[in-house]
């Protein structure tokens, strides 16, 4: 039923989003942008230029930058903000690395996706931010599903699923104690599908590892993953090239890729219609037990 | 398109986690690795089927007990519509979180299993879905299979339940009664062979064919400032926004308004939407509103129309549902929000509290606790401009607030 090609974009959810990013500036005096240079996060900043224009989007960037990051994805960025005229703020996992603050892991599933928690939460300490939007989806995830849209995080950035504010049709309740922070996620009820209708239809530009290209992979697990000087190969492993492109951007060790011919937004929607795998299911990241997600958040993962 | 927002109850076991699982995989909106991970699961919990109900129950602890705690948003679509379920939790405990997820929904799926009929959280269900006035209520009798598909066991359920409606003290929404089973996928996606005496449609037949003009659009016009839009660019050197949300009703450029509280009046300039004009804004949109005369408007405003705008209270009768551990005390004073204006408000009276399994109205008591539903009085330090729920639900709740732990602590209805 769900093969027919859906191409509109449900409205309802925009105005929502919009609504939310407004209460965002107005409840809270340093709110800030969690900016991956993802097809979520560039959803975000595009409906914060339209929450407020002709004014200007009235909140920092905050990439946590882990260093393993596609470079494609770092270009991109760069041309982001270069040309809306954002304040990007960048905090490196390697330098919370160099301050012995946490441990690279080790072995040939090392990856630095828990680490950038520390650096994550470091840098909402140091820049003071009271509030942090983020491009999370309650499709993505199973324990993303449970969480609120304004979202209160203790001054450790934990989680307490069992002891969430309820939220009352659309009012929004963001006053924290000093310390506290709240996640604020506008874009909660849209679905995979819902972003890249969205994208399509505001002709957004996105980093060119979504399309079909061609790059060195190595299989793993039944996975295609990229091959770069992060990833920890066995010596039975060997990269070959393959046409391929990612459904989402996370860093090079813990973002699958799939064989895919698609090289405009029209075949990646055909293509994601069709598909019998998961967004999250090429997240490498969620695989390590069946609460991945859960036990993150509550560690202060946005 | 279209977004229909449904909310799911019914009692611990009656199988909702089942009935969305098995709504998902008959209208194929299961990928395949998540296929993988529930039978994985089931397989570890040692059963010898599939377990649907694990694709909801999304955090360990409710994984652990079996039982669903908070709300889950859930989705799938339909070649004509995209779907939010917010599957809610059928314990007692959890009655807060149930109308947490109800508050948006345009329809209500109550669940009875069929071996046992109407019980005491059937009345509790029903009594949010009205006192929450969603429009559809939909009452799925669950279990079918256990019964032995049983006519004679639906007709009673229908006439209990009817019952229940003959006696209620409040107005009831449509009802529809389905009979099906989650477990085999009866009469959710596609109409039951097994229930051949079942003329009407399944459960995704009807919410198909639901149809909800925004009821929001025929009540008055009401737009909640939410923030002054100044660029003071070159551009926009005297560009003065009204950013915000239509509540209710609708607006139009050259449209007279009146700005409350200040009560001064003007005229709707243009109504832009990013780098579109627009000459219409209706409910829900969010949008800039500019006007012709600089009148005193600001975050926590809200413009209507000058003949019928709403009027200004400071003495608010309501029925609240409270929300939180610590206990409702009379004479304390809360932040009561509105929308988006919050206000100090100082609790008055606690007029009765609802025995909602019974509809006795109890008077005498002293305190409102955790789930429990009554009527206050409360008085605010500054007017706040709402309606009565039952006239205009989007312009009539609020919540209040605890000035200590910040926490939501009620959710209440203007009467």
């Amino acid at each position: 039923m769900t093969n027919k090609i859906q191409w509109e974009f449900p409205q309802a959810l925009e105005d929502e989003a919009i609504y939310i990013l407004r209460e965002t500036a107005a409840q809270f005096e340093r709110p800030a942008i969690l900016f991956s240079g993802g097809k979520d996060s560039i959803t975000i900043v595009r409906l914060a230029q339209k929450a407020f224009y002709p004014g200007k989007v009235p909140f920092p960037l905050l990439h946590v930058d882990t260093g393993h990051n596609f470079p494609e994805t770092i270009q991109f960025r760069d041309w982001l903000v270069e040309s809306l005229g954002l304040d990007l703020r960048v905090r490196y996992v390697q330098d919370s690395i160099n301050q012995g603050k946490v441990q690279e892991e080790t072995g040939k599933y090392a990856s630095r996706n828990a680490l950038q928690t520390v650096t994550l939460l470091d840098a909402i300490e140091e820049l003071k931010f009271d509030a942090c939007i983020g491009g999370a989806r309650r499709d993505e995830e199973k324990a993303r599903a449970k969480e609120r849209i304004f979202s209160v995080r203790d001054e450790f950035g934990q989680w307490n699923a069992k002891m969430q504010r309820p939220e009352l049709f659309d009012m929004l309740n963001g006053k924290i104690q000093h310390g506290e922070n709240v996640r604020v996620f506008p874009i909660s009820n849209w679905t995979e599908l819902d972003v890249w209708n969205y994208i399509r239809r505001e002709k957004l530009e996105i980093p060119s590892i979504y399309f079909s290209h061609e790059r060195e992979i190595i299989e793993r697990d039944g996975m295609y993953w990229p091959y770069s000087p992060f990833l920890n190969t066995t010596a039975e492993e060997t990269p070959f090239r393959e046409k391929v492109r990612f459904r989402t951007v996370g860093d090079m060790t813990c973002t699958a890729a799939v064989i895919s011919e698609a090289d405009k937004l029209e075949d990646i929607i055909s293509e994601i219609l069709e598909a019998k795998i998961s967004e999250r299911g090429a997240r490498i990241d969620d695989k390590r037990s069946e609460a991945a997600m859960e036990k993150r958040k509550q560690a202060g993962y946005f | 398109m279209e977004v229909l927002r449904i909310t799911t109850s019914g009692s611990v076991d009656d199988g909702k986690s089942t009935l969305i699982g098995r709504l998902l995989y008959d209208t194929h909106s299961i990928p395949q690795d998540k296929m993988e991970a529930l039978d994985a699961a089931s397989k570890r919990k040692g059963l010898d089927f599939t377990d649907l109900s694990l694709l909801t129950d999304g955090l360990v602890a409710e994984r652990e007990q079996g039982i669903t705690i908070d709300v889950a948003h859930i989705y799938f679509s339909t070649p004509s519509r995209k779907y939010i379920i917010a599957d809610t939790p059928g314990h007692i405990e959890y009655t807060r979180n149930m109308v947490t997820g109800a508050s948006n929904a345009q329809v209500s799926l109550i669940l009875i299993d069929a071996r046992k009929g109407i019980v005491e959280q059937t009345y509790r269900h029903f009594f949010i879905a009205c006192l929450l006035r969603i429009p559809y209520l939909v009452v799925c009798v669950n279990k079918m299979d256990l019964v032995e598909y049983s006519e004679a066991r639906f007709n009673q359920i229908v006439e209990d339940f009817q019952q229940l409606v003959a006696n209620a003290t409040f107005q009831a929404p449509g009802i529809k009664f389905i009979p099906i089973s989650s477990l085999y996928g009866e009469n959710l996606a596609t109409r039951s062979e097994k229930i051949s005496w079942y003329s009407g449609e399944s459960l995704l037949e009807y919410l198909e064919q639901i149809t909800f003009d925004h009821a929001d659009s025929s009540h008055p016009a009401r737009f909640k400032v939410q923030s002054v839009i100044r660029p003071k660019t070159e551009a926009y050197h005297d560009f003065r926004g009204f950013a915000g949300k239509v509540v209710s009703g609708h607006f139009n450029v050259g449209d007279e308004i009146i700005s409350l509280p200040s009560q001064q009046k003007s005229r709707i300039k243009t109504i832009e939407q990013f780098e579109t004009q627009l000459t219409t804004a209706e409910a829900r949109q969010s949008v800039v509103i500019t006007l012709e005369d600089e009148i005193d408007t600001s975050r926590g405003s809200m413009l209507s129309k000058p003949e019928n705008a709403p009027e200004l209270l400071k003495d608010i009768t309501a029925q609240v549902c409270w929300m939180d551990q610590t206990k409702l005390v009379p004479g304390k004073t809360y932040l009561l929000q509105h929308g988006i204006n919050r206000v100090k408000a100082k609790v008055q009276q606690i007029i009765h509290v609802i025995d909602v399994t019974s509809n006795a109205i109890l008077e005498d008591r002293k305190e409102l606790g955790l789930n429990d539903i009554g009527k206050i009085t409360l008085k605010t330090a500054q007017p706040i401009f709402a309606d009565r729920y039952e006239a205009n639900p989007a312009n009539g709740a609020f919540i209040l607030i605890d000035e200590m732990s910040n926490s939501t602590v009620a959710v209440g209805f203007v009467a």
